[in-house]
């Protein structure tokens, strides 16, 4: 799937394994704030998210993804590039 | 007002939970005197060293201590300046031509720090609109250089040359690409397989740097790391290391056949905008790098304790962090922080300094209790080492705990 929405929905599949607190996922969750991921975690869910649809998520993109939402907007931007 | 420091709460909460079970603080260790590269007394004691990566024990080679003393009489304690400016003396090009004749290769830039060599050449080489493919687990000072510099950062799996593979195939052919590599890695003390990795690099058409900080001086046929055992010295285009491991002193360096490397000098910010090193730093790392080339004695000598370590712990029922002796490291799997913390303090007050590594220092979230050899420890010490490892462990359960740990 690579509209925002089904692409949002995988995004939430592969973070709920790093959510042993099972807090509450949404748009605006943060991966430090909410989750308490911390960097090497975010960047193996980087590369998890790499492969599923096949693009590069360079890590100096990190800092301004701060929250799902985020993420879900970089990844549908790479998709469709 | 906000205090600055409030971001660091977590952290000093979470060591003063350690030292309040009564334990030292495992950063913060004070060598009183040093004795030789492999004793030292702390809390006035005779410590044996097994945690100093002093590979090759050059730090009192009578040699190196003379040349040393001769330059500091010579040429003053310092050089006041950039190696741009009044800060390159005789001593700086030796050094660098004593490089040279070691790796056999064109040019070679000293640094004043290994640190400042990473930070330098991977800021540097690659810039906006490159790529920089990095192995996920490289050391700090190799992540500092992506982030001081404006290039696109890719990791891929450590050690996976399919991982690499798959990460290459997805960049723009014609973007300028950096592939950094480590010899060694410093905290499992495992060796890449760099000729896989370096094959792979050079199909994408990128250019490749490795980092053989603790490879050099005993990988190789003449030390130079392990790029030159695996056979890859053509197809690497930019060596780095350091002097604070095997030459026993400090300094970081980069060497390279590459026809335009000179212009680093002026267009690298961490070698232009900091003092030079010392004039008796660079007589004693020139004066013991020209001595590494002829040091198979002490080459062997560190292969045979390091595998002797790495057999006896084994033996003695501890987890090791690679299965068989791949460097002159061999890091102890710890079961979690506290048992690490006691475990290291036990080991101390046996005699036996080694290394405390937790994440995020660390790959995959462990706690090491990390050792390095060095070619003169003796027979007898690595006697004393194993029976204390055995000893420490009875007194911290480290065995019960390791049980309890597996069997959840």
């Amino acid at each position: 799937m690579t509209d925002r929405a089904g692409i949002y929905a995988r995004i939430i599949e592969l973070i709920e394994p790093l959510n042993p607190k099972k807090v509450a996922l949404a748009e605006n969750t943060s991966f430090a704030g909410d989750l308490e991921i911390d960097s090497l975690t975010v960047m193996d869910l980087v590369a998890s998210m790499e492969d599923e649809w096949d693009i590069v998520m360079p890590l100096n993109m990190l800092p301004d993804l701060e929250t799902i939402g985020q993420v879900a907007d970089a990844v549908t931007r790479l998709v469709t590039k | 007002m906000s205090d600055l420091f409030s971001k660091f709460d977590p952290l000093i909460s979470e060591r003063a939970g350690v030292l309040a079970k009564g334990v030292r603080d495992p950063f913060a260790i004070v060598m009183q005197q040093v004795k030789s590269p492999t004793v030292a007394v702390i809390d006035g004691r005779d410590t044996i060293l097994l945690g100093t990566y002093n590979y090759m024990g050059m730090t009192f080679d009578a040699d190196v201590i003379a040349a040393g003393e001769t330059a500091l009489r010579d040429f003053g304690a310092g050089t006041t300046g950039s190696r741009v400016l009044n800060g390159t003396y005789q001593g700086h090009k030796e050094c660098e031509e004593a490089l040279k004749d070691f790796y056999g290769m064109e040019h070679a830039i000293v640094f004043s720090t290994g640190y400042l060599a990473n930070l330098g050449m991977v800021s540097t080489l690659a810039g906006k609109g490159d790529y920089i493919i990095l192995d996920a687990d490289s050391h700090a000072s190799i992540y500092d250089g992506c982030y001081l510099g404006n290039a696109d950062i890719v990791r891929f799996k450590h050690n996976s040359a399919e991982d690499l593979e798959k990460r290459l195939r997805r960049l723009p052919p014609e973007a300028g690409k950096l592939v950094i590599l480590e010899g060694v890695y410093s905290m499992l003390g495992d060796i890449a397989p760099l000729k896989e990795l370096v094959g792979i690099a050079k199909a994408h058409g990128a250019m490749v740097l490795v980092d053989e900080a603790h490879g050099m001086g005993f990988f190789g046929e003449h030390g130079r790391g392990v790029y030159e055992a695996a056979g890859v010295a053509d197809d690497v285009d930019f060596v780095v290391g350091t002097f604070s491991k095997s030459v026993g002193t400090v300094g970081g360096f980069c060497v390279s056949n590459h026809p335009k490397f000179e212009i680093l000098r002026l267009v690298c910010r961490p070698y232009t905008f900091t003092a030079s090193l010392p004039p008796a730093v660079v007589a004693c790392a020139a004066t013991s790098i020209r001595k590494l080339m002829h040091a198979g004695e002490k080459r062997q000598r560190l292969w045979e304790m390091s595998r002797k370590l790495h057999g006896g712990l084994l033996a003695r029922g501890f987890r090791l962090a690679t299965e068989t002796c791949e460097s002159a490291i061999v890091s102890v799997l710890m079961p979690d922080q506290e048992t690490t913390v006691r475990m290291w303090q036990a080991m101390l007050e046996l005699g036996v300094y080694v290394n405390m590594s937790r994440p995020p220092a660390t790959p995959a979230g462990v706690f090491l209790l990390r050792c390095s050899l060095c070619a003169e420890h003796s027979a007898a010490q690595l006697e004393i080492v194993l029976e204390r490892f055995g000893q420490a462990a009875a007194m911290v359960g480290l065995f019960e705990t390791a049980v309890e740990v597996a069997a959840e």
